[in-house]
């Protein structure tokens, strides 16, 4: 009993004596949000304007926050938001972050991300799609509710398609439970426009339009140690300097899908390091001949060729 | 005659925040919220209608709340309870389960008694509400 009614407390903070001063630096020790917003700024490289826009955010529901002290009420702002960008560019991870950064600002509840795409949300026959949709939405109450790709949702070609009902249950909810959950809907920077523009009324309903650039090569090379770090991998003085060659080429060739492309074509490497390593059977194998990747894995590439 | 069945039943009728409390108290224990009407008072009715699916799987109350405002909406003048069951296994049961709305008037029971051989008596109960067909019993 004592979670749900402390919780149900700092919900209704507001109700405790207004103050004369509030201190921002207190509060925002007091929120931890830094450490987030820092692990974000560590963490993720590049994304410039996505990261100032979410301190921007912060900001906001810090002096929101010290409003509500002071016994100011604005209604809690609307916080919906688009993500849009070239594949590859951090859309799914910087909604998990923001799902954590909101949690700790205080305004979602619980902080957990539920990703959806137009299957979970929209049905195959009449009646289908409003229980799914609504099931969807309960279990990301006091969370943030990410929907991937949301202009699938829209099929203009098809008058009869399920996806305008999805979008309206939606519309609702957004609109009425604003306190209750964030909507994320995220996709590419083209086909959201469009999407956007076929529904005038979730366009008006999404307070803050992210965009996520595209990486610069030298960022790639970056996103691309990183990761290697993280797999227990490290390249050896050849292998950075293939990666270095090979990230301009790969940006040409078509299907080029940002951090996922650098991510797939380490995974190559590791496939062709691994062949490397068996083919020299007869050789005792140390820890680091296991952790090094080759220029020669790269270089094998037919991005090369 | 007010009906008390179920947890809390002798206690004033919850108000929506304390419905809510208990519904996130039961999240965070991971029982799964299920929401049921029914139009019969009767204490050993135990097939309540159930309003949509049970809800496995909720992280916040807000979402359960959702669904007893729609049942309310539906059903305003009948029986609605909240019952959140524990899959955990050994229970596999339902832990807790208190009623959230109830008709404005409730007619209550009448005793009946039926006399069998040797002058003996059998008593039961029955409700005046189910004396009407269902549907029309709490309008």
């Amino acid at each position: 009993m004592n979670d749900s009614t402390s919780a149900l407390e700092t919900a209704a903070g507001a109700d405790h004596a207004p103050v004369d001063h509030v201190d921002l630096g207190a509060l925002l020790a007091d929120s931890h949000v830094n450490e987030v917003l820092d692990e974000l700024d560590t963490e993720l490289i590049g994304l410039k304007p996505v990261k100032a826009r979410i301190r921007d955010i912060a900001a906001l529901l810090l002096v929101e926050r010290a409003r509500k002290q002071m016994g100011l009420v604005g209604g809690s702002p609307s916080l919906h938001m688009s993500f849009t960008g070239n594949p590859g560019t951090g859309k799914t991870t910087v909604a998990m972050r923001m799902a954590q950064i909101l949690h700790r600002l205080g305004y979602v509840r619980k902080g957990h991300l539920v990703a959806v795409t137009r299957d979970d949300l929209v049905g195959q026959y009449i009646g289908h799609t409003a229980p799914k949709t609504k099931e969807i939405l309960k279990k990301a109450m006091g969370g943030v509710l990410f929907i991937d790709e949301a202009y699938y949702l829209y099929r203009p070609e098809n008058e009869r398609d399920y996806g305008q009902e999805a979008i309206e249950i939606l519309l609702q909810v957004m609109e009425n439970q604003r306190d209750d959950l964030v909507v994320i809907l995220a996709g590419y920077g083209d086909r959201m426009d469009t999407f956007f523009r076929s529904n005038p009324g979730l366009s008006s309903r999404i307070a803050h339009h992210l965009d996520f650039p595209d990486y610069a090569p030298t960022e790639l090379e970056e996103i691309a140690q990183r990761m290697l770090v993280g797999m227990q991998y490290r390249l050896s003085p050849s292998g950075a300097a293939a990666l270095h060659e090979y990230i301009p080429l790969r940006m040409k060739l078509p299907h080029f899908a940002n951090a996922r492309s650098i991510r797939n074509a380490l995974d190559r490497a590791r496939l062709r390091q691994a062949n490397r390593l068996f083919a020299q059977k007869g050789r005792l194998l140390d820890r680091d001949a296991l952790m090094t990747i080759e220029g020669d894995d790269l270089r094998a590439s037919r991005v090369f060729a | 005659m007010k009906i008390t069945q179920g947890t809390f039943s002798f206690l004033p009728d919850l108000t929506d925040a304390e419905i809510k409390a208990q519904i996130s108290y039961a999240l965070a224990q991971g029982w799964a919220i299920g929401v049921e009407y029914t139009d019969d008072p009767h204490p050993r009715n135990f097939y309540w209608d159930m309003w949509g699916n049970p809800m496995f799987d909720l992280k916040d109350a807000a979402g359960a709340m959702m669904e007893v405002t729609a049942c309310r909406k539906a059903h305003p003048k009948v029986y609605i309870r909240v019952n959140a069951f524990d899959a955990t296994r050994g229970f596999e049961t339902t832990r807790l389960s208190f009623i959230v709305n109830r008709p404005a008037k409730e007619p209550g029971f009448q005793l009946k008694r039926h006399e069998i051989g040797g002058r003996q008596i059998q008593y039961t109960i029955e409700s005046y509400a189910t004396q009407k067909p269902e549907g029309e019993r709490y309008e």
